[in-house]
């Protein structure tokens, strides 16, 4: 099977949203997407795994299965989590390259970057942040472990 | 209850036509603004103040002398002279503008602080203070090596006054406590807080940015030594606030900043400082924000102050009873003495989630720790959702923000 590119999944994003007219609807959505991300495990929610944020917490932890990063994330906002669920549809399970790379236009296009990812109140700037550190730490480790 | 909320107190639709931005909509819906103990909103004549300033008579104050530059420096200290007769201090020359209570209050701290705090004070905070007025404390204290004391609160959110006195020593220098709290609007007892600390010799700084607008500051009958304010938050512009002192503490103290217009003569080798309260108002100060200020206390007085809290006590009563109703609701701060701030939290339920589904509905209230994470850390949570009225918001308005609360509750469960 083909596996979509993470701009193709972008697109799907955007489309989904197209169908809501108006901000609610928008959110009864991403809440819905927040209430379905599930199996965070208990034990990863500590401190170093926590992602700051002023108004919510962020706890996100990462693997690394044949060489593309798994991302799991947990939240106490069940608006955040929804809008972690997007994040992970889009990046987990992605190479590290694919992970820096990626552009992340649908925030913009479906309206959240507006409303959400501009404000230091929900995390969320900070999470993109920390899953592309994530990535670039990886894509440096293979780097170095290739010379050797 | 129904006498209550349908008594007019004075007419709602005309006070709301003086605010230009309550005509406006938000996400396509009537803005309902309930973010008021973090800025209010401008009335047209203080909109028009700043207008009138700009188009008429702008120029720099106190050294010009031609006409406009005149009627400049009268209309900046025809402002403080409406400051003083507001909150009744005995002369013009108490009233220091400032940016706003967060500079009024470091004021303090840098110049009578640094001048009169030495290594082992204390200086007594409360634990419902907001940051503005724990840090700059925090700050001296590390530098002189003195304590800061806390005065706890009960679970109300009221200061437990019995706690302050046994904190009062003779190690304690001055008392810096809010006059209303931000987050819970529990109204403190500063009255006997200032006669208790004066026992003692103690000075008293209030910081009273939640409490000028909602009810009568007499800083004389107070008795506090300092008292500060913003202006943004009484429907003046932002970017200005009043330090109150009593002149003879300010004569003593040296100048909190340095340039021009605080000085009486300068020399390479000396120079001398001005009267108060040119003494803290060093540079160009903010001349549109004075006189906008002045604006807003003429049309506070215009609507009545008593008018104004007596309307803003129905609005919270109402309100407090409809949220009660909605299951899961825990209000934060339920002080017998009680201005109008509503902070609440849903059982099960992230506060920032509340605020944005909210938003949806044109609903404006804050959330989060507003400023005062330690009370935050007390109570245990994380933070709240807190709406907090104006004298421009209706009953119609607390109805239509319950139900918008309700449908929010009800999606996000």
């Amino acid at each position: 099977m083909e596996t979509k590119t993470i701009e193709e999944i972008e697109d799907e994003i955007t489309e989904e949203f197209g169908f809501f007219s108006d901000w609610q609807d928008k959110y009864e959505y991403i809440i819905e997407l927040g209430k379905k991300l599930k199996g965070f495990p208990e034990d990863k929610r500590t401190d170093d795994n926590k992602v700051k944020g002023c108004q919510s917490s962020v706890w996100l932890t990462t693997g690394i299965e044949n060489g593309l990063i798994i991302f799991k994330s947990d939240s106490d906002s069940v608006i955040v989590k929804g809008l972690i669920a997007l994040l992970i549809r889009v990046l987990s399970g992605r190479s590290p390259e694919e992970i820096i790379n990626a552009k992340l236009e649908f925030i913009d296009k479906i309206g959240l970057k507006q409303h959400l990812a501009g404000t230091r109140t929900n995390g969320l700037a900070a999470m993109i942040k920390q899953m592309k550190m994530y990535a670039m730490a990886y894509k440096a480790k293979e780097q170095l472990e290739h010379k050797i | 209850m129904e006498a209550v909320i349908t008594k007019k107190i004075f007419d709602s639709d005309k006070v709301r036509k003086d605010f230009p931005i309550l005509q406006r909509a938000a996400g396509g819906k009537p803005l309902v603004y309930f973010d008021n103990a973090a800025t209010s909103q401008k009335p047209n004549s203080v909109i028009n103040a700043i207008g009138n300033y700009y188009k008429n008579y702008n120029a720099n104050i106190h050294r010009g002398l031609y006409s406009i530059s005149i009627e400049a420096s009268e209309a900046y200290d025809k402002a403080r002279e409406k400051v003083r007769e507001y909150i009744n201090a005995r002369e013009a020359r108490e009233i220091i503008f400032t940016r706003g209570t967060t500079e009024a209050v470091n004021l303090v701290a840098y110049s009578y602080g640094r001048q009169n705090i030495k290594e082992d004070d204390e200086i007594i905070i409360s634990a419902m203070e907001h940051h503005a007025n724990i840090v700059p404390w925090q700050v001296l204290c590390e530098e002189k090596k003195a304590k800061l004391k806390i005065i706890p609160v009960n679970d109300k959110g009221e200061l437990l006054i019995n706690d302050y006195k046994k904190l009062i020593s003779p190690r304690t220098k001055l008392v810096a406590v809010c006059h209303i709290s931000n987050s819970l609007g529990t109204i403190n007892p500063v009255k006997e807080i200032v006669s208790l600390a004066h026992e003692k010799n103690i000075p008293v700084l209030i910081d009273g940015a939640q409490a000028v607008h909602h009810t009568k500051v007499d800083v004389r009958s107070l008795n506090a030594d300092f008292y500060a304010f913003s202006g943004h938050k009484m429907y003046a512009p932002m970017g200005i606030g009043v330090l109150y002192g009593k002149a003879k503490l300010l004569e003593t103290m040296p100048p909190y900043q340095t340039g021009g217009d605080m000085i009486s003569s300068v020399s390479f080798e000396k120079t001398l400082y001005n009267e108060i309260p040119m003494k803290f108002e060093a540079g160009t100060p903010n001349v549109e924000g004075a006189i906008g200020l002045g604006a807003a206390i003429d049309y506070i007085n215009s609507i009545g102050l008593e008018n104004i809290s007596e309307h803003e006590s129905a609005l919270l009563n109402y309100a407090t009873d409809e949220i009660s109703k909605i299951e899961g609701i825990r209000i934060i701060g339920t002080a017998e003495n009680k201005a109008s701030v509503l902070s609440f939290v849903v059982e099960g339920l992230n506060a920032l989630d509340i605020g944005i589904m909210l938003d949806t509905s044109g609903v404006a209230v804050r959330t989060g720790q507003h400023c005062t994470e330690p009370l935050m850390d007390w109570f245990g949570i994380p933070g709240t959702a807190r709406a907090s009225f104006a004298f421009y918001n209706t009953i119609e308005e607390v109805d239509f923000f319950i139900d918008a609360l309700k449908n929010a509750v009800r999606i996000l469960k």
